[in-house]
C-alpha cells in the first residue's frame, strides 16, 4: 500500500484492458491483417460465406448479451432482424432517407420494439420466455405481411448503399464494410460486459434477487438487455438489407432464430470470443455439409426421393449441437480457454 | 471492552421498525415487532429456528412487504421502496444461504456492487475510453481496499463458484461492504463455519465497525461469539420481540432462557 497512486492507476489500467501483453497485441493485428487480406485468398462462395458470417456475428452478440450475459432466453432474433431489415427498406423507399441514417433508425427502431417484447421478463423466465420471444417472431412478421406498404409477399428492394464513389455491390466490397461492423460491434459488446451494465446482466443472470438487493434495478436492466439484443439484430437486419438489396420475410425464417441461439450454445454462452467462433464454426460447417454431404447422401438415398439428402444440413446441425449440450455445454471458447492455460505452462511462451 | 464509545451519537436511531405485522397465508412470521437500530451500535438480533430473524431483515431491506407497520431509515420512510432504492440509501446485506454471483470473480462480484456508486449509464460504457475509464479505475480502487481489509488477494481472480465455504462468506461479506452501506445487515455470517473462521470473521466484523463506524445488525446462533461482540441484543421468539438489552441482561432473561433452553413459559 505504499506505493504512489499513480502507480495503482498504471496497474489497474493494464490489468483492465482488453489486451494486456505483448502477445495479445501481435495476435490481434496479425488477426486483423488477415482478416482484411482475406477476400484475396477466397473463392467467391468462401466470401458469401464470410459475409453472412459477419452478419450472424453481429446479430449473435446482441443474443448474447441477452442470453448469454443476462440470462433472459430469445427466440426471436431473426424476428428482430427481420423488423431492421424492413424498417430500412421503408425508412430508404418511403422516408427519402439514405441507406446509412435509415440503418441506424431502423437499428433503434428495432430495440424499441425488443423493449417491448422484453416487458413481460418482469414477470416470467425460462420457459415462459422462452415461448413470449417465439411469438414475437411470429407476430414481427405477421405484422410486416399485413402492412400494405411493405409488398407482402413481394418484399421491399432498395440500391445497394454506397460511400461517396464507392458502392458496396460487390462481395468484396461488403466484405470490407461488414468486417468493419463486426470489429466495432465487437469492441463495444467488449466493453458492455467488462462495465457496469455488463456486471448488472451478470448478476441478474446468476442471481436475480440478489442482484436486486445489492442495488441493481433488475427490470431497468433486463430491459436494457432486451433493447442492446434487438439494436444489434435490427442492424444485423438492415446489413442483411444492404447485402442483398432486398427484404423479404423468407429471409428471415424462424429455423434461423433458433440457430442463433445454437450459435451461442456452441461458442459458449456469456462469451464475447465464444459467440464469434460459435458463428464460424456452424456456418463453415453447414457449408461443408451442403457442399459435400448432401450430394454425397442424395446420392445414396434410394431412387425417386430427389434431393431428400439435403435435408443432411439441419439433421447434422441438431447433432452438433445436442453432441455440445452433452460434452461441452461451456462451448468451444472453453476448449479454448484450456488449450491458453496450457499454452501458459509452455516453457519459453514468454 | 467498551466498542463503539468513540463518537457520543447513542442516542440518534440509524433505522426504526414500527410495530411490523408479516404473514404468509396462515404462517405469523413477525407480530407487531418494533425495532431500533442506534447510530455506530452493532445490534444482535437472536431467537430460536424459524424465530423471524431472516424475516426482519428481508422486511428491513425491501423484499418482504409487511402487511402492516412503517421502517424508517435515518428518518425517511423506507417501508415501500423497491430493494435497489433502499441498497442505494445505504442498506446492505448478506444472506443466510449464500446468494453469491457465481459466475464472476471475486473482483467482480464486489465491482458489480459498486453498481448503484457509478455513475456513468449504459452508453458511456458501451463506450468506455474517457469516463467510464476513469471511474472504473476510480472504484477499483475502493474494492482493491476492501480485497486488503478482508484479506481476498489470493482468490481476486477466481470464479467464486469455485471457492471453498468459508471463503465465498468472506467474498459476500466484501460484496456487502462495496455497497459502502451506512447500516449492514448480517444474516449468520458465521454459520457453518469452523472456530478459527468464526473468530476471524468476527474480528473482520469488528474492524469494518471500527474503522468505517458502520451501524451492523447481527444476526447469529453463536451465543458466545454474540455476546462478544454486540452492543444490544434483541430476541424474538415466534414472530414476537421478548426481550431487548445489552448481552449482561440478555444472558439473564427468563423469557429468553425459556425459549432456548424450552422451558414452558410461566403465567
Ligand atoms: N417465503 C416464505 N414463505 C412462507 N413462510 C415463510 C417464508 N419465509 C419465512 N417463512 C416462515 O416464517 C418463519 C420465520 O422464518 P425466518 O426465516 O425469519 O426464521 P429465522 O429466525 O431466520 O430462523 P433460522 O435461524 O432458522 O434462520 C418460519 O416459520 C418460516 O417458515
Ligand atoms: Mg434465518
Amino acid at each position: 500500500m505504499g506505493l504512489p497512486c499513480g502507480t495503482f492507476n498504471a496497474e489497474y489500467r493494464e490489468d483492465m484492458a482488453i489486451l494486456r501483453t505483448r502477445t495479445h497485441w501481435g495476435l490481434a493485428i496479425a488477426a486483423i491483417v488477415l482478416l482484411f487480406t482475406l477476400p484475396s485468398y477466397l473463392s467467391n462462395t468462401w466470401l458469401i460465406v464470410a459475409n453472412f458470417i459477419g452478419i450472424w456475428i453481429v446479430a449473435a452478440l446482441g443474443l448474447s448479451l441477452l442470453t448469454g450475459y443476462c440470462g433472459q432466453i430469445s427466440l426471436g432474433q431473426a424476428g428482430f432482424m427481420a423488423a431492421g431489415a424492413f424498417s430500412c427498406a421503408a425508412l430508404v423507399n418511403y422516408g427519402g432517407l439514405s441507406y446509412w441514417p435509415a440503418l441506424i433508425v431502423a437499428a433503434f427502431f428495432t430495440g424499441g420494439i425488443g423493449l417491448i417484447f422484453g416487458i413481460p421478463s418482469l414477470r416470467v423466465k425460462g420457459f415462459y420466455l422462452a415461448i413470449i420471444t417465439l411469438a414475437a417472431h411470429f407476430i414481427i412478421l405477421f405484422v410486416i405481411l399485413h402492412i400494405p406498404a411493405l409488398q407482402g409477399t413481394m418484399g421491399l428492394n432498395i440500391a445497394p448503399p454506397h460511400i461517396g464513389s464507392v458502392t458496396f455491390d460487390s462481395h468484396h466490397n461488403f466484405f470490407y464494410l461488414i468486417m468493419g461492423v463486426v470489429i466495432i460491434m465487437t469492441i463495444i459488446t467488449k466493453n458492455i460486459v467488462r462495465t457496469k451494465p455488463g456486471r448488472a446482466f451478470i448478476a441478474i443472470r446468476d442471481n436475480d434477487l440478489a442482484a436486486e438487493m445489492m442495488g441493481v434495478d433488475v427490470f431497468r436492466y433486463k430491459l436494457i438487455a432486451f433493447f442492446i439484443c434487438a439494436v444489434y439484430a435490427g442492424l444485423a437486419g438492415g446489413l442483411m438489407l444492404g447485402y442483398i438489396t432486398h427484404a423479404h420475410i423468407d429471409e428471415y425464417p424462424f429455423m434461423d432464430s433458433v440457430w442463433c441461439l445454437g450459435f451461442l450454445i456452441v461458442g459458449g454462452l456469456g462469451s464475447v470470443a465464444g459467440t464469434i467462433m460459435g458463428v464460424v464454426f456452424l456456418r463453415v460447417f453447414s457449408q461443408l455439409t451442403y457442399m459435400y454431404l448432401a450430394p454425397l447422401a442424395t446420392l445414396l438415398m434410394p431412387a425417386g426421393m430427389g434431393t431428400a439428402g439435403f435435408g443432411i444440413g439441419p439433421f447434422t446441425y441438431g447433432l452438433i449441437i445436442i453432441l455440445f449440450l452433452i460434452f461441452e455445454p461451456r462451448g468451444l471458447y472453453h476448449r479454448w480457454e484450456i488449450f491458453k492455460s496450457w499454452y501458459r505452462l509452455w516453457p519459453f511462451a514468454y | 471492552m467498551e466498542r463503539g464509545k468513540l463518537l457520543d451519537n447513542s442516542n440518534k436511531i440509524k433505522l426504526h421498525a414500527d410495530d411490523i405485522d408479516l404473514t404468509f397465508g396462515g404462517v405469523r412470521a413477525l407480530m407487531g415487532v418494533s425495532l431500533e437500530i442506534r447510530e455506530g451500535e452493532i445490534l444482535a438480533l437472536i431467537g430460536p429456528n424459524g424465530a423471524g430473524k431472516t424475516c426482519m431483515i428481508n422486511c428491513i431491506d425491501g423484499f418482504y412487504r409487511p402487511q402492516k407497520g412503517r421502517i424508517y431509515f435515518e428518518d425517511k420512510e423506507i417501508t415501500h421502496l423497491a430493494p435497489h432504492k433502499i441498497a442505494e440509501m445505504g442498506i446492505s446485506r448478506t444472506f443466510q444461504n449464500l446468494a453469491l454471483y457465481t459466475g464472476m470473480s471475486t473482483l467482480e462480484n464486489l465491482m458489480a456492487a459498486r453498481h448503484a456508486k457509478l455513475k456513468y449509464g449504459t452508453l458511456k460504457g458501451a463506450i468506455y475510453f474517457g469516463w467510464a475509464h476513469n471511474e472504473e479505475i476510480e472504484h477499483r480502487k475502493r474494492v482493491e481496499d476492501i480485497i486488503d481489509l478482508l484479506d481476498l488477494e489470493p482468490m481476486r481472480k477466481k470464479p467464486v463458484g469455485a471457492l471453498p465455504y468459508g471463503q465465498r462468506k468472506k467474498v459476500e461479506l466484501g460484496r456487502a461492504l462495496a455497497l459502502e452501506p451506512r447500516l449492514l445487515l448480517l444474516d449468520e455470517p458465521m454459520a457453518g463455519m469452523n472456530v478459527e473462521e468464526k473468530e476471524d470473521m468476527a474480528r473482520y466484523i469488528l474492524d469494518v465497525h471500527d474503522m468505517q463506524g458502520t451501524t451492523i445488525l447481527l444476526v447469529e446462533h453463536d451465543m458466545g461469539l454474540v455476546m462478544d461482540i454486540a452492543e444490544r441484543i434483541v430476541a424474538l421468539d415466534f414472530g414476537q420481540k421478548i426481550a431487548e438489552g445489552s448481552p449482561a441482561e440478555i444472558k439473564e432473561d427468563e423469557k429468553v432462557l425459556a425459549a432456548y433452553l424450552g422451558k414452558p413459559k410461566e403465567g
